[in-house]
C-alpha cells in the first residue's frame, strides 16, 4: 500500500515536472510550439487524405453490404438467411485487428496481395456490413405490416414497397444507431496504421519517431478525432431534425 | 363483376373461410356484417389477396385466380390492381403528404407523369373534401380526414371494384359522418363496393345487399330491410340483437 501511494506521488511529480518544464522553461515551449505547428499540417493531410476517404468509402460500401444482409436476413429463404448469420457472426466474434492482419498480411500466403488502402476498405467496409445490418433488420422490421400491406394494395411489388415506403421509414429510426457506428468507423480507422495506410495517427508515429514528444503528437491526434466525431454529431442532428418532420411532436 | 365460388382460407389448421360463394354485380354496394371471427375481413383481404386463399376461385371484371394451382406473383399484382383497399387502420404513408400519398401509386406502379398525377390526386381530395389539406402530413389530421386521404389514395389506381374493411370503426363518433359520406357519394357513382362494417345507417341508406357471416360461411343474405327487419336465421337475430 504504502509504496503504491509512492509510487503514485512520483508521478504527480512527474506529470508536474513536465508542465513546469513547459511553462517555466521558454525554449521548451517554444520547441513543443513549433513540433505542434509543423506537425498539424501532415497530420490534416493525413486525415483529409486517408482518414476521411477511408471512412466515408467504407461506410458507403458497408451500409450497401449492411442493407443486402438485412434483407437476405428478412427473406424468408433459409440458405440467405444463413449466409447472412454467419458472415454476421464471423465478423461480430472476431477482431477487426485481426481481421486487416489477415486480409492484408495473410491473404498474400495464398497469393492474394492487396495494397494497404484497398485492404482497409475491405476490412472496415465488412465490419459495418456486419453491425449495421442488425441495425437495419431491426429498423425494418419496426415498421408496421400495414405499411407493406398498403403499399401492396396500390399495386405496388416488393422492390417497390420497400424502397418507397419501408426503407425511407426505416432510414429516421436507424439514423441514430448508423450514427454511433458511423463515429466509431472514424476512430477505428487508426487501426489501418497497423497495416501501413498512413493515415493520421500514423502520421502521427512517425512524427514522435523523430522527436520524441509521444504526449505532444498523439493528443494532437485525438484533438482532430475529436473535432471530426463533434463536426459529425452536428450533422447527425440536422439529419434527425430533417427526418423527424413527418412525425407529430 | 366479382364472382367468388367455393373459397376457402386456412391458417395452419383453423379455417377461418369454409367455402364461401358470392356474387356482386357491377355497380352494387354489400355490406358484410358479422361478429368478430366469422371471417368477415379475411373474406376481404383474400379478395385484394392480401391474404392468399387455400382454395377455390375469385373472378372480377374478366379475369379469374383459380388458388387450387399456385398463382405466379406477376399474375396478383395485375389482379390486385382491379381492387382498392381502404384500411380500418387508414395505413397511410407517414413520411409522405396527403397529396403525395394520393399520387405514390398513379406515379410508381402506373407510370404516370407527377403532373399529371398530383392533378389528378387533387381531385381526388377535393372529392373527399380535402381540397384544404393537401400538403399536410398524416399527424396533422384527424382520423376522418386521414381515412378519407386513404378513399382517394385507393381510387387514385382507378379500380374496378373498393374494398372497405371497418373503415369508420377506429374513428371518434363525430368523425363518422364524413368518411361515411364520401362513401355514400362514391355508391351512388356507381362504385361496386364490398364494405365490412357495422354502421347500420350505411347499411341501409346505401346497401343493396347485406351479408351475414359467421364462423367461415355465409349464413344469410338480402336487402338491408330484410336483413334488420325481418332475419330469417336464428344466428342472424342474435347477432342483431347484441350489436342494436
Amino acid at each position: 500500500m504504502k509504496t503504491v501511494l509512492m509510487q503514485i506521488s512520483l508521478k504527480i511529480g512527474l506529470v508536474k515536472m513536465y508542465l513546469n518544464s513547459i511553462f517555466t522553461n521558454p525554449e521548451r515551449l517554444e520547441r513543443l510550439t513549433n513540433i505542434a505547428e509543423s506537425s498539424l499540417l501532415p497530420l490534416l493531410k493525413g486525415a483529409i487524405f486517408y482518414t476521411i476517404p477511408l471512412t466515408l468509402i467504407s461506410f458507403a460500401l458497408g451500409l450497401t453490404l449492411a442493407i443486402l444482409t438485412a434483407l437476405a436476413r428478412l427473406s424468408g429463404i433459409k440458405p440467405l438467411e444463413i449466409i447472412a448469420r454467419i458472415y454476421v457472426s464471423a465478423i461480430r466474434g472476431t477482431p477487426l485487428l485481426v481481421q486487416l492482419f489477415i486480409i492484408f498480411y495473410g491473404l498474400p500466403t495464398v497469393g492474394i496481395t492487396i495494397d494497404p488502402f484497398p485492404s482497409a476498405v475491405i476490412g472496415f467496409s465488412l465490419n459495418v456490413g456486419a453491425y449495421a445490418s442488425e441495425i437495419i433488420r431491426a429498423a425494418i422490421q419496426s415498421i408496421p405490416k400495414g405499411q407493406w400491406e398498403a403499399g401492396y394494395s396500390i399495386g405496388m411489388n416488393y422492390q417497390q414497397a420497400l424502397k418507397r415506403i419501408i426503407l425511407p421509414q426505416a432510414s429516421r429510426v436507424s439514423i441514430p444507431p448508423l450514427s454511433n457506428t458511423f463515429i466509431s468507423l472514424v476512430k477505428d480507422t487508426s487501426l489501418a496504421s497497423m497495416i501501413l495506410v498512413t493515415e493520421m495517427f500514423r502520421k502521427a508515429q512517425e512524427i514522435a519517431a523523430t522527436n520524441y514528444e509521444f504526449l505532444l503528437l498523439y493528443t494532437q491526434a485525438a484533438l482532430i478525432y475529436w473535432v471530426i466525431c463533434f463536426i459529425l454529431s452536428i450533422v447527425q442532428g440536422r439529419i434527425e431534425r430533417r427526418l423527424d418532420r413527418y412525425v407529430s411532436k | 363483376m366479382i364472382t367468388i365460388k367455393g373459397l376457402t382460407k386456412k391458417f395452419d389448421d383453423l379455417e377461418v373461410l369454409k367455402g364461401i360463394d358470392l356474387e356482386v354485380e357491377k355497380g352494387k354496394v354489400v355490406v358484410v356484417i358479422g361478429p368478430s371471427g366469422s371471417g368477415k375481413t379475411t373474406l376481404l383481404r383474400c379478395i385484394n389477396i392480401l391474404e392468399t386463399p387455400t382454395s377455390g376461385s375469385i373472378t372480377i371484371s374478366n379475369s379469374q385466380l383459380d388458388f387450387s394451382k399456385t398463382v405466379p406473383k406477376k399474375r396478383i399484382s395485375a389482379f390486385r390492381s382491379l381492387t382498392g383497399m381502404v384500411f380500418q387502420s387508414y395505413n397511410l404513408f407517414p413520411h409522405k403528404t396527403a397529396l403525395e400519398n394520393v399520387m405514390e401509386g398513379p406515379v410508381i406502379v402506373k407510370k404516370e407523369s407527377s403532373a399529371n398525377a398530383s392533378r389528378k390526386a387533387e381531385q381526388l381530395l377535393s372529392k373527399v373534401g380535402l381540397g384544404d389539406k393537401l400538403h399536410y402530413y398524416p399527424f396533422q389530421l384527424s382520423g376522418g380526414q386521414q381515412q378519407r386521404v386513404g378513399i382517394a389514395r385507393a381510387l387514385a389506381m382507378e379500380p374496378k371494384v373498393m374494398l372497405f374493411d371497418e373503415p369508420t370503426s377506429a374513428l371518434d363518433p363525430e368523425l363518422v359522418g364524413d368518411v361515411l359520406k364520401a362513401m355514400k357519394d362514391l355508391a351512388s357513382e356507381g362504385m361496386t363496393m364490398v364494405v365490412v362494417s357495422h354502421e347500420m345507417r350505411f347499411a341501409r341508406e346505401a346497401a343493396d345487399e347485406v351479408i351475414f357471416m359467421d364462423r367461415g360461411i355465409i349464413i344469410e343474405r338480402g336487402a338491408p330491410e330484410q336483413i334488420f327487419s325481418t332475419p330469417k336465421e336464428e344466428r342472424t337475430q342474435q347477432f342483431l340483437q347484441m350489436i342494436q
